[in-house]
């Protein structure tokens, strides 16, 4: 069974329309890029897959055993988080909340998770660091790390690599691709980069409008190389 | 020596001590508050929301209400619920709300004391106003009924703290992340905006809604300067906010001057202090 299935889902905000129609499905270890221009909807979708928007229309479902709050999420930045006065230590450790109910405190196994995947995104010596005076590429790694703790399954990837340079964009990527194919964790990522699609995609959702289209990478790149024979014809 | 004897023997008074007792622990409740609302932008609520209590006030004593708390309790809290649990959804931004919401509930409850003079008590809406802004009752006119009720509402306050603590980390960090796993975001928030409310409320009473915003205010970004984590940051503007409020008392008894603002002058020089550390620490 699927583990994320939209159908027919349309998302928006009060009664305007933002995204086409929408119709996906992804297994476990999928991995899914999300590509198109600003504003067609790629954050909303995010929103709308994790609960915290309703679709106007449509359905999404969770099946293989994940529930609604057991997807990590990694935001796009905002401003206010830059200048957010917190340890390495406490954003990644509040990934954590999700299992600890009205505890007021987190157990010794959240701390050892913590550190586990500190150890992983290979930033463990950063812990007692300020995250505001991290790197770019370095503060992406914590909210990977943060994420992670919530959830082994699924991730979804808001614009990771914005604003990083060509280096460590391509160690953020190694790094989810290894999350990837070794521990079968199904990503969502948004992303406007060709290069990151041909290389480490499954499937691609393309939500620019007319139309919205699902599609497995083999067959992007097909539609994509067609495209471009086309547009060469004109000219 | 004078000094210090003239401290000793106003320090034996009840009324003194009550003084110091209810200051220190609303400076201690509202810099706690005041890290959460600093870093989710909303520094001005304190501003607004004892605007919004004035305004209810107003309309309280013109209706001739006996309790004038059963009005105003019940609107500031239900506006800090607004403005908190709307967030980044609303068409009008959350520091501009705050902006019009504050100028206009102080323009209507002005207004309607001015319509009907008759209803003010003390017939002197001029001064009633300034009150609000200032502090009415000098913390030298506090009953024991006071004390009590103020310690049992930082008790309340600090319970909430220590038992939601990571829970508020979560939202005031990141509130999409945190209602994506699960948090009951709302629900915190209206909590949160209660115990804001509640805190303003009363705290206007007594030391009015210029000095609840500096305590607001001053004590967490003294603390950014130095700190850079999101513990360390509270307890030092716990600290930070109960020493100068000690000091500002002792030294607004000792050389008479206005307790509100001396204690305001005390969180400025704090905040210099720790600029100057800040910027040497680099
Ligand atoms: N909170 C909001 N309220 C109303 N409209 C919004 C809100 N957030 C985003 N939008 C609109 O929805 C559209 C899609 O936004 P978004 O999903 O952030 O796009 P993307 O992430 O693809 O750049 C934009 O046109 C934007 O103006
Ligand atoms: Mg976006």
């Amino acid at each position: 069974m699927a583990q994320l299935t939209c159908e027919n889902v349309i998302l928006g905000y009060e009664k305007t329309a933002v995204t086409g129609c929408i119709n996906l499905s992804l297994n476990k270890g999928d991995y899914l890029c999300i590509i198109g221009d600003n504003g067609s909807g790629k954050s909303t979708l995010m929103k709308g897959i994790l609960g915290l928007r309703k679709p106007m229309e449509g359905k999404i479902t969770f099946g293989d055993d994940l529930k609604q709050n057991e997807i990590g999420y990694m935001p796009q930045q905002t401003i206010v988080q830059k200048d957010f006065p917190a340890s390495v230590e406490e954003i990644v450790i509040s990934g954590c909340l999700s299992r600890s109910g009205l505890r007021p405190f987190f157990t010794k196994q959240d701390k050892m998770l913590a550190d586990e995947m500190l150890a992983k995104m290979e930033i463990l010596d950063l812990k007692k660091r300020s995250y505001r005076e991290l790197s770019g590429g370095q503060q992406q790694r914590v909210l990977l790390a943060r994420a992670l703790c919530a959830t082994q399954k699924m991730l979804l990837l808001d614009e990771p690599v914005a604003g990083l340079d060509p280096e460590t964009t391509e160690e953020f990527y190694e790094l989810v691709k290894r999350l990837n194919r070794e521990e079968q964790v199904t990503i969502l990522m948004v992303s406007h980069d060709l290069h990151a699609v041909s290389k480490y995609a499954s499937h691609v959702l393309n939500l620019v409008k007319d139309p919205v289209f699902f599609v497995t990478k083999e067959e992007y790149l097909k539609l994509n190389q067609k495209g471009e024979e086309v547009s060469d014809g004109t000219v | 020596m004078e000094l210090f004897d003239k401290l000793v023997y106003y320090l034996s008074y009840p009324l003194v001590q009550y003084a110091l007792v209810v200051g220190v622990l609303i400076a201690l409740c509202s810099s706690l508050l005041g890290v959460t609302l600093v870093l989710k932008r909303l520094s001005f609520i304190g501003d607004g929301l004892s605007h919004v209590a004035f305004g209810a006030m107003a309309f309280a004593v013109v209706l001739n209400f006996s309790n004038q708390m059963l009005l105003i309790l019940p609107v500031t809290v239900l506006v800090a619920i607004l403005l908190l649990c709307t967030g980044k959804n609303t068409k009008i931004k959350g520091d501009a709300a705050i902006a019009m919401l504050s100028v206009g509930a102080l323009a209507l409850g002005y207004l309607v004391l001015n319509i009907f003079p008759e209803m003010v008590k003390s017939g002197n809406v001029a001064g009633d106003v300034c009150s609000t802004l200032f502090g009415s009752a000098s913390l030298l006119t506090l009953s024991s009924k006071d004390v009590w009720l103020c310690i049992g509402l930082s008790v309340f306050v600090i319970g909430v703290f220590v038992f939601f603590y990571h829970k508020l980390f979560a939202i005031t960090f990141d509130e999409d992340f945190a209602a994506a796993t699960g948090v009951k975001v709302q629900a915190y928030n209206i909590l949160l905006a209660t115990v804001i409310a509640v805190v303003i409320v009363l705290a206007m009473k007594l030391v009015g809604s210029l000095l609840i915003s500096a305590l607001i205010i001053f004590p967490t970004m003294s603390a950014m300067r130095v700190f850079k984590s999101f513990k360390n940051v509270i307890v030092c503007s716990a600290c930070i906010s109960v020493v100068c409020a000690l000091t500002g008392m002792l030294v607004s008894i000792l050389f008479s001057t206005p307790v509100g603002a001396t204690v305001v002058a005390a969180d400025m020089v704090a905040f210099g202090i720790f600029a100057l550390i800040g910027a040497l620490k680099g």
